[in-house]
């Protein structure tokens, strides 16, 4: 039997675009099968309802690798492909926190909160760009180091040392491993401005504001500030992935969609191609799974193909979305007080204080939702009249906390109680705002699950903990890229450095594969 | 699905130890009190005197309450690709109403424990295990489609081992032991009690073990033990300690003593692989993927860095612990692990860890040995010898049917 293909990606998400473009552009046959009637994965834009349609799961681009950008010539910078936003922390008095990249405004902020903001930024954006060496690489062993690996840590050492300098070093080592609680309460005094930073901590993550970890979290997603400023894409996300489409197309790479991979073909403790759902059997060298750790090595490869303690832990990693999407079709823009029509194009999020934010996660650690849900809104249409039919709008809510595993399930009923809830958390803002849905649709984690083919419906495929980062992403003996398959790696959010839509997980794999020059 | 059969745990919390089903005829017969626990049981590690239970295995008939050993009963669609999952011995070919010694790894290639896997019936398996397994048997069984019950209070077991065991057990009433050829099981009935008698155990003799309902547990000692007031044979209870004099002498490892597992290994180099315990044999690389299979291949293309081998020691001196040297007062190169003054070899026999040099064994091997002589002590030296096969596996062990007596 012939070897059509020399690679297979397992998943069109963007970080296997990313990787069959690099790939391919190395001059190998690479074939992308996606198991949706379309590329993209969380990176969608979807009809949610007739005449109406937005970004399906991510909604606002806030770190695709610059490099990436670069390498893949993806023009995403101009006015046409994206609008940049500010954040907008609502409040029920109207005086609504407005936090930019370098600057916070509210009328209630003390002139030492807003001094405090800027040199925050500054400085913990500074701790993100020194993880830079360990974000763009291949996360060193510790164990059996090569040369890379020793190159790696030591990059890492001296950004840590001489990048940041003696102090900042010191502080970075000192809150590095705790909570983003205890650090904003050193810095600020508006718990308005707390509340809302500390949702950048926690969006994504089974964790609250005072939940050791949420520093790293929080550094994460500031690294996205290091790369681009923080955006909602013309024509929702699914613009980027198609971006991403064209240019693995035209670098060669084979795109199939509608096809799901049933089985990674083993033999000899090495990957020999893909068998799918059809009962096609795909051949190649080298098989990338841009698929979560779980659905790769238990649900593809299968335990019997494994070792147990491997599958153990693949199995314990904590996966379980806490988020949920909700989209709104509006017969006419809602009215938010205190909101400029300016401002309602901009990323608006509820968090009014770390305590609301802490007890919207109470709720999730014993399988309940939010009695008052963290909210990240945005009205695309505003910008983008594309999306929904003249003169009406669409509302796409990131909503937290919504657990995986609800305790009485998500019935219907409950269903309709939380998006009462959320809907209720919104009009607390935008009085009016019900007498406009004309259209509703609730994503729970366990329809994230279905819908993307991702475990647990969650956003990063694992929680990002310390524990669950870095040279133990997903857990150890998988990490670097690669699995214990010979000629199977992983390309996707499971891997290091997680996710968003950050195209890191694509480019480093690609890179771990071409430098192991078995293809 | 996990069950725990706990028919006989006690509910009195000041008893610590757990009564055996044969406890009652136990604890009569046991008259110098010697207890010990053998995993939470009270058992008898002495019942009279060393020496006469030792030759009860080798010479007459000896009978060992086996209750205490872990037994998992592994059934379910995958019982059987669950299982050579587990080990890395083929046990695909295993047929029903077969046994076979197994040992299991990690996923580092190092070694968990030993056991034997009973096939007691078309895909229905027991496991029977030195330590508690049921914690590494659930992680093991993810994605497989598997029911694993731990059944080691469920099962009563005693093992009947030396040259008139098969003679006894016909003489008690059991038909047709003596066609069971080493490794069969047999479904029969002692005086209408169902029972199991396989031909396995762990003296290196002839022997077989009598398993039953926890119920009839004493019915069936008692008619083993008729035999012997009938007059016609002299059949012995043995505590551990005879048990362990004949499975050193049969070359037999138990996890725990001669080696650490690698569950219970802090430090890096404290585990063991099969390689290193002189189980290559025991190590299937043709079979599907098992785990510490990836571990394993990498470890058998390296040269053998040390192996647990079997060891005679010259001279009447206990080699109780000693240290190993290359040469008399040479650099060291290992430790005896468990060793035993071999009543009928006349010679001191052991298992010991040897470090190899350049992937071979030492040239020499030289224990030295502190002992004492009126409560002074004094060191001397004595040679050793790596012998290749067991220092005692009798012909009788397995010859079918066995000699009449």
């Amino acid at each position: 039997m012939t070897k059509s293909n020399s690679v297979v990606i397992i998943g069109g998400g963007h970080n296997g675009l990313i990787c069959a473009t690099y790939l391919a552009k190395a001059g190998h046959q690479v074939q992308l099968l996606e198991a949706r009637d379309k590329v993209g994965g969380g990176a969608s834009t979807s009809s949610f309802a007739d005449g109406y349609s937005t970004s399906g799961l991510a909604h606002i681009l806030y770190g695709l690798n610059a490099k990436v950008c670069k390498d893949l010539k993806l023009n995403i910078g101009d006015s046409a492909s994206i609008q940049p936003v500010d954040t907008i922390s609502l409040q029920l008095d109207g005086d609504h926190v407005t936090l930019g990249r370098d600057d916070v405004s509210a009328k209630s902020l003390s002139s030492k909160d807003l001094e405090a903001y800027r040199a925050f930024k500054k400085e913990f954006r500074g701790y993100a760009k020194a993880l830079q060496p360990l974000m763009m690489n291949t996360p060193p062993r510790l164990k059996d180091m090569d040369k890379k690996d020793k190159l790696t840590l030591a990059k890492l050492g001296w950004s840590l040392r001489f990048g940041l300098g003696t102090d900042s070093m010191r502080e970075f080592l000192r809150v590095g491993g705790i909570n983003i609680y205890d650090v904003l309460n050193e810095v600020f005094d508006s718990p308005a401005l707390k509340g809302a930073i500390s949702v950048d901590a926690i969006l994504g993550q089974h964790m609250g504001p005072r939940t050791p970890n949420t520093v790293l979290t929080y550094l994460q997603r500031l690294w996205g500030e290091t790369q681009a400023s923080q955006s909602i894409p013309i024509g929702g996300m699914g613009k980027v992935s198609a971006m991403l489409e064209r240019a693995a197309v035209d670098a060669g790479v084979a795109i199939r969609t509608g096809v799901k991979v049933a089985k990674i073909i083993v033999e000899n403790g090495r990957s020999q191609g893909v068998i799918l759902q059809s009962g096609e059997r795909v051949e190649a060298n080298i098989v990338v799974s841009n698929a979560d750790a779980k659905t790769t090595f238990i649900d593809l490869v299968g335990a019997p193909q494994l070792d147990a303690m491997f599958c153990h832990r693949v199995n314990s990693v904590r996966q379980h979305g806490d988020v949920a999407k909700l989209h709104f079709a509006l017969t006419e823009l809602p009215t938010f007080s205190g909101l400029s029509l300016q401002q309602l194009s901009q990323r608006l999020i509820i968090a009014p204080d770390m305590r609301y934010v802490e007890h919207a996660f109470n709720h999730s650690k014993y399988g309940e939702f939010s009695d008052n849900p963290v909210l990240e809104m945005t009205i695309p249409s505003v910008g983008d009249s594309s999306l929904a039919p003249a003169g009406h709008h669409v509302m796409s809510v990131s909503a937290t906390f919504a657990p995986y595993h609800l305790k009485e399930g998500w019935q219907q009923q409950s269903r309709d109680t939380f998006v009462q809830r959320v809907t209720e958390v919104i009009e607390r803002y935008a009085p009016e705002f019900s007498s406009s849905v004309t259209a509703t649709e609730l994503l729970t984690p366990v329809d994230i699950e279905d819908q993307y083919n991702i475990t647990g419906g969650h956003w990063h495929h694992g929680e990002l903990s310390i524990d669950q980062s870095f040279m133990m992403r997903p857990v150890h003996g998988s990490a670097q890229y690669q699995t214990p398959i010979d000629g199977l790696y992983l390309c996707g959010a499971s891997a290091h450095p997680g996710g968003g839509i950050t195209g890191v997980p694509g480019h480093n794999a690609a890179q771990r594969i071409l430098a192991m020059g078995d293809i | 699905m996990l069950t725990q059969t706990d028919s006989h745990v006690t509910t009195d919390f000041r008893e610590v130890l757990q009564p055996s089903p044969f406890q009652a005829r136990i604890n009569e017969q046991c008259l110098v009190q010697d207890w010990m626990s053998w995993n939470g049981y009270k058992t008898a590690r002495v019942f009279d005197t060393l020496a006469s239970e030792y030759f009860a295995v080798r010479s007459t008939c000896s009978v060992m309450d086996l209750t205490p050993m872990e037994k998992y009963r592994i059934t379910g669609p995958d019982a059987q690709i669950f299982l050579n999952r587990l080990v890395t011995r083929d046990i695909s070919t295993l047929k029903p109403q077969r046994v076979t010694y197994v040992i299991w790894c990690n996923d580092e290639g190092k070694v968990l424990d030993d056991g034997t896997i009973f096939h007691l019936s078309e895909g229905d398996y027991r496991l029977c295990s030195q330590h508690h397994q049921l914690d590494w048997l659930l992680i093991s069984s993810l994605g497989f489609d598997v029911n694993i019950e731990q059944e080691t209070h469920a099962i009563a077991a005693l093992a009947i081992q030396g040259p008139t065991s098969c003679a006894v057990l016909t003489a008690a009433g059991i038909d047709g032991v003596d066609q069971l050829r080493p490794f069969d099981i047999g479904y029969r009935t002692l005086n209408g009690i169902d029972v199991m008698v396989s031909r396995t155990g762990f003296t290196g003799d002839l022997g077989y073990e009598v398993w039953a309902d926890p119920d009839h547990a004493l019915a069936v000692w008692d008619a083993i033990f008729l035999v012997k007031e009938q007059g016609l044979f002299d059949i012995r209870p043995i505590g551990l300690g005879a048990l362990d004099m004949v499975r050193i002498e049969a070359g037999f490892i138990m996890p725990g003593d001669d080696f650490n597992t690698a569950e219970t290994a802090v430090r890096a180099d404290r585990d063991r692989s099969p390689y290193e315990l002189g189980l290559a044999w025991l190590v299937n690389f043709k079979k599907p993927y098992f785990t510490g299979k990836k571990a394993l291949l990498a470890e058998s293309k390296k040269p053998t860095v040390r192996r647990l081998v079997r060891l005679s020691v010259e001279g009447n001196k206990s080699p109780t612990d000693a240290f190993l040297y290359d040469a008399k007062g040479g650099s060291r190169i290992g430790t005896i692990k468990s060793c035993v003054w071999s009543p009928i070899l006349k010679m001191n026999v052991s298992l010991a860890d040897v470090e190899f040099v350049k992937g071979k064994l030492p040239e020499q091997i030289w224990a030295e040995i502190y002992y004492q002589k009126e409560l002074e002590w004094r060191a001397t030296w004595a040679k050793c010898d790596v012998s290749a096969k067991p220092f005692w596996i009798h012909p009788r062990s397995s010859l079918t049917p066995p000699n009449r007596f």
